[in-house]
């Protein structure tokens, strides 16, 4: 198959978005590799600014991804009890390969949050690296970069972006 | 205010039965709203930003500080400044960026120039105006009625006849010395704001940044976390040696406790590798060589979760962080917090104490999250005010020196806020008690 194939990761984004939609986490999780990164950055930060050395909302390696998949699948994760209901659209697709062999993803994303009466929106850019893996795709990071001002009235990044 | 919210009280104290009660009403009523901001955020000493945040001559940013705006920022000579950010000419807001460096500020609407220290520098057509009219005060950018700092925390107060910070810190100051004694350099706000809210009443964020009772079923998942990655650390009890809640004067108060997770200063985990026992072995001798066993024990080992009336905390815990919130409804908060670091601290501390800074706070962390929807379900139970009254917050009444985990310190809070709001009330109960 083309890597470049655009329609291909858009199937992949798409699937991405809909595990989430549907709190299979579990499943989601699997589609990062060993050493994947998730990140959501300040919304006063640079676009490449380092978590080592600034301040983010969200900077989870793989084992603190883990752990945080985890927490949102238990009842003590207090904020999503019982969960919200969230729906993603996700467009804007663009595909960069890079010179390892992987592939740089920008999409734009507007997420819906919906829990006891309040419905949020959460709207901004993504970029993911993905592998090559078999016949589809592993996440090797994805930083998501929120566009409103902080998280206002949204409050909080109890899920998944 | 209504007559029924001067009428019934607020609070319901008797020390005789341990009892402490703050009335619901006080969350959701908005004449209290209102009557809050002439007598608590129109007259308060309130936080307005960290020195380290404007660390060149021309630096700025513009902040909302109890609904204001205002220029926090540091003139060609080095000095620190605030200016109320409006235009003496006719009010608009003069400086319209959230930061940067400018040796002038011009508002766009007619084109006045000010300078750093707000003077009147030109205006178009000055020829239609009288000589004098620059150096006239009315033509100038106008400073806060108070502006003070201590140890690069920077205040305002609108009352201009209010008492000097120092006086108004009280024994907070002595707890912002120790967390600011972990740096030789200074302490700096790391890059990076959180900007959230929460749908509440900003006096449950207040209680909540103070509360040692609610942890261990609150934060139970983050428990569960913190197991994942040191592993036998004992949940709900990490000992008591030096824990304790302390009233510290004008609502301010602390808890201070021995830390059950990793403190970069400078507590070591397993989890941080021999790499990590290097560096903070090596700060902790720095410690116990400048300041001796006692104090150095006390800056490395113990966390503090302190409160400076009426909305500023910080947290020196698994990381630092500087938090302020200001209430726009009843019930709808927004908060704004930072990161806080000794300036000299190597790339692996800085690192690793961002990393444990996430894993706890902010609107991203395992427990923040739970934090408020704790404070928005208490909003909610508030509904049932009217047929339900009183909150009890008289946990440790009893104790001659109450633990970080009784509620000593929201006493300490509320006693105040009701000094400031109904002082006729708490006068005649004072005398009573007398």
């Amino acid at each position: 198959m083309s890597t470049h194939d655009r329609s291909r990761i858009e199937d992949f984004l798409y699937f991405e978005a809909d595990l989430l939609d549907q709190w299979r986490l579990p499943e989601w999780l699997a589609l990062f590799t060993d050493d994947a990164l998730y990140e959501v950055p300040c919304t006063d930060l640079p676009a490449g600014a380092s978590p080592d050395e600034n301040l983010f909302y969200i900077a989870d390696d793989r084992f603190r991804l883990g752990e945080r998949v985890k927490r949102l699948m238990k009842k003590t994760a207090h904020s999503e009890f019982p969960h919200s209901r969230t729906r993603r659209i996700v467009g804007n697709v663009r595909v960069r390969a890079r010179e390892d062999g992987s592939l740089e993803i920008g999409s734009v994303f507007t997420t819906y949050r919906t829990k006891d009466g309040n419905t949020d929106l959460y709207f901004g850019s993504a970029v993911h690296v993905l592998q090559v893996h078999d016949d589809s795709y592993r996440i090797r990071s994805k930083r998501c970069l929120l566009d409103g001002d902080g998280l206002r009235p949204s409050g909080r990044l109890s899920i998944l972006l | 205010m209504s007559t029924q919210a001067q009428t019934r009280p607020a609070i319901l104290v008797d020390s005789a039965t341990h009892t402490f009660k703050v009335n619901r009403r006080n969350f959701v009523d908005p004449d209290i709203f209102e009557a809050e901001k002439e007598q608590i955020f129109n007259r308060c000493w309130i936080y307005l930003g960290h020195a380290s945040e404007i660390p060149k001559p021309g630096d700025f940013i513009t902040r909302k500080v109890a609904g204001r705006g205002i220029i926090f920022s540091r003139d060609s000579q080095g000095a620190v400044r605030a200016l109320m950010n409006t235009c003496p000419h006719r009010g608009a807001q003069v400086c319209r960026e959230s930061k940067g460096n400018s040796k002038s500020f011009q508002c766009f609407y007619h084109g006045w120039v000010f300078g750093q220290d707000g003077a009147l520098r030109s205006q178009p057509g000055e020829a239609s105006y009288p000589v004098d009219f620059k150096s006239r005060d009315t033509s100038r950018m106008s400073a806060p009625p108070r502006f003070d700092g201590y140890r690069d925390f920077y205040f305002v107060c609108f009352d201009p006849d209010a008492q000097s910070l120092a006086d108004y810190l009280a024994g907070a100051k002595e707890y912002l010395d120790v967390i600011c004694d972990q740096s030789d350099a200074g302490m700096t706000v790391v890059a990076g704001t959180q900007e959230y809210s929460i749908r509440a009443n900003w006096k449950l964020l207040t209680e909540n940044s103070i509360d040692g009772y609610h942890a261990a079923t609150t934060h139970a998942s983050y428990f569960d976390y913190l197991m994942n990655t040191t592993g036998g650390f004992v949940v709900g009890d990490p000992g008591n040696v030096g824990s304790v809640g302390l009233d510290l004067g004008n609502g301010h108060a602390v808890l201070e406790y021995p830390a059950p997770w990793g403190r970069p200063v400078a507590r070591w985990i397993p989890a941080w590798g021999e790499q990590g026992k290097i560096e903070v072995d090596k700060k902790r001798a720095e410690l116990t060589e400048k300041y001796g066993e006692e104090r150095a024990r006390r800056i490395a080992q113990l966390n503090r979760n302190l409160f400076i009336f009426p909305n500023l905390v910080v947290n020196d815990i698994m990381a630092v962080t500087i938090r302020t919130y200001y209430p726009e409804a009843p019930d709808y908060m927004v908060i704004t917090a930072w990161a806080l670091a000794p300036k000299e601290e190597s790339a692996w501390a800085r690192k690793y104490r961002l990393s444990n800074f996430l894993e706890f706070l902010g609107p991203g962390g395992f427990a923040t999250p739970d934090d408020a929807e704790a404070l928005e379900h208490c909003q909610r139970g508030f509904r049932n005010a009217r047929e339900l009254q009183w909150n009890d917050i008289s946990k440790g009444m009893n104790k001659e020196r109450p633990r970080h985990d009784d509620e000593l310190q929201m006493r300490a809070f509320w006693t105040q806020w009701n000094k400031l709001l109904f002082p006729a009330t708490a006068a005649a109960r004072q005398s009573s008690a007398a």
